[in-house]
């Protein structure tokens, strides 16, 4: 009967539950931490340059992570279709991940250098002018609207913080190398980038 | 190949996820058991211990577990163990099967390998021009298309602006088969500079040269001073009389194919457009993408598109 004392104290039972499914993390989440295939970059890859960096920031703005992931699965169905599956140290300079879990449309993973930067323009454009059966909505205002640059060292500088090997000098001039620049151009460049360090392999 | 989950496991946290989940299931297996309420035979009067709950008079009876509960509950623990002992779960013990989700994907991939890879081989020795009229061979190739090339090229590969169209007698990069082939490979860099340095005059004149050169001229006095700067300048890879050059990609100005005429824009002015801003036209290499074997089989889906009827 002394599970009573567990059951009539409300607070005493909220710890007790936090303490059981700590237990879960403990096991699952702790180890990656400190484990080389999760901390440590894939070779070759590079942090985002500052006009990548703000497309990012777009891709996250215009939510294209509720309809595209970025994790090719190691299935042959996937790799066959986007390339080589997603690997933990691809993201390693990722803040936030974007690696999503809904696909209404294709993953993107690995879609960079797979179109041309006309493809992309043209499709963020309006998508029915190249895929007429597609339900992807346009971002015309991408085609408009300038970055500031205002927020970009910023950015750079809490990406910094949180380990990843932006250079002063890389911060000190990402303003002036975005600013002016469309929407648009950021956001393709963020595009074009994305699953290129592996893309040799299939 | 990358591994996908690399070294193994530090004995420190190998150790500790083993701890972990062993005495996770160590304790609630105890917890089943210190809690479980053997049954409670009445007393001499007849009187039934109750969890001492009352409502309306109606008390509740502190009955042990239901039997079918307490057996799942210790079907799950003998499962959870039965797993664990199997597949990788335990730290760097990798379980008796040697399943891995890396091995799974190898062994799906050479599954399939052997069933189709004798079908494309079978397709490589053809020669391109025979293979276009393999229907069977068409029919997959039609497939692949699809799914790479139809984005950029449209589904009935008639293209649109800026993508060419792949059924007609127009080729910037040539249509002979090892074109197509190369083209498929490597993929193509078009690159017409932007000659706004010629004043507008200039390029109005050009402008209406180059409409001429497939007689839409609309002011021929233009077009004959444009002649003079098309020489110039342009001929330079357009050749003198403007039929293009499949070398360098220099599409011919002189058949009715223009790939920049947007839906809506006259002819005039996407000739002035390009002139004043050049373009970059972009093939992208798919041999990276989908293999040599298939780059042939479309190679030859492509040739076929353009000689049909």
């Amino acid at each position: 009967m002394r599970h009573a004392i567990v059951e009539k104290n409300v607070g005493l039972l909220a710890i007790l539950i936090l303490v059981v499914i700590s237990f879960g993390g403990l096991a699952e989440i702790v180890p990656l931490f400190f484990q080389k295939q999760t901390t440590e970059p894939v070779k070759g890859l590079e942090p985002l340059s500052a006009l990548q960096l703000a497309g990012r920031g777009i891709y996250r703005r215009e939510g294209c992570v509720g309809c595209h992931s970025q994790m090719v699965r190691p299935f042959r169905a996937e790799t066959e279709r986007y390339g080589h599956y997603s690997v933990a140290g691809e993201s390693v300079y990722d803040h936030n991940f974007l690696w999503g879990s809904k696909r209404t449309g294709p993953d993107l993973a690995r879609v960079g250098g797979r179109y041309s930067d006309d493809w992309h323009r043209a499709h963020l454009y309006n998508p029915r002018d190249v895929v007429p059966e597609s339900v992807m909505p346009a971002y015309p205002w991408l085609f408009e609207n300038t970055l500031s640059g205002e927020r970009i060292a910023g950015e750079m500088r809490t990406m910094q913080r949180l380990g990843v090997p932006y250079t002063d000098e890389q911060i000190a001039s990402a303003s002036e190398a975005v600013r002016g620049q469309r929407e648009i151009t950021a956001l393709i460049a963020y595009l074009q980038q994305l699953g290129t360090v592996l893309k040799d392999s299939r | 190949m990358n591994n996908l989950w690399g070294d193994s496991l530090s004995s420190f946290w190998s150790t500790w996820i083993i701890v972990i989940t062993l005495s996770t299931i160590g304790i609630a297996f105890w917890l089943l058991f210190a809690n479980r309420k053997t049954d409670k035979a009445p007393d001499a009067g007849g009187n039934v211990e109750t969890t001492g709950h009352a409502a309306d008079e109606i008390e509740e009876y502190d009955n042990p577990l239901p039997r079918w509960w307490f057996q799942l509950y210790i079907a799950t623990v003998i499962f959870s163990l039965g797993y664990l002992l199997l597949y990788p779960g335990l730290g760097n013990f990798s379980g008796l099967l040697g399943w891995s989700q890396e091995k799974q994907w190898q062994e799906e991939v050479a599954r399939a390998e052997e069933r189709f890879a004798p079908i494309f081989t079978q397709y490589q020795e053809v020669p391109i021009p025979k293979l276009s009229q393999d229907g069977e061979a068409m029919q997959v190739a039609e497939r692949i298309f699809l799914n790479n090339c139809a984005v950029c090229h449209g589904s009935n590969a008639k293209g649109g602006y800026g993508f060419p169209n792949l059924t007609d007698d127009a080729w910037l990069y040539g249509g002979a088969p090892e074109n197509i082939v190369q083209t498929l490979t490597n993929g193509r860099n078009g690159l017409m500079p932007s000659w706004q340095q010629l004043g507008s005059e200039n390029i109005e004149n050009v402008t209406q040269y180059v409409l001429s050169l497939s007689g839409k001229a609309e002011d021929p006095e233009r077009a004959k001073k444009g002649a003079a700067v098309f020489a110039s300048v342009c001929a330079a890879c357009h050749t003198p009389n403007g039929t293009g050059n499949q070398a360098i990609g220099a599409p011919n100005l002189t058949d009715e194919a223009w790939l920049y005429q947007a839906p809506g824009q006259t002819l005039a002015d996407s000739i002035r457009q390009t002139l004043r801003n050049g373009r970059n036209g972009q093939m992208p290499a798919q041999a990276a993408y989908i293999g040599e074997d298939k780059v042939h089989l479309v190679a030859a889906y492509v040739y076929s598109l353009s000689r049909q009827q």
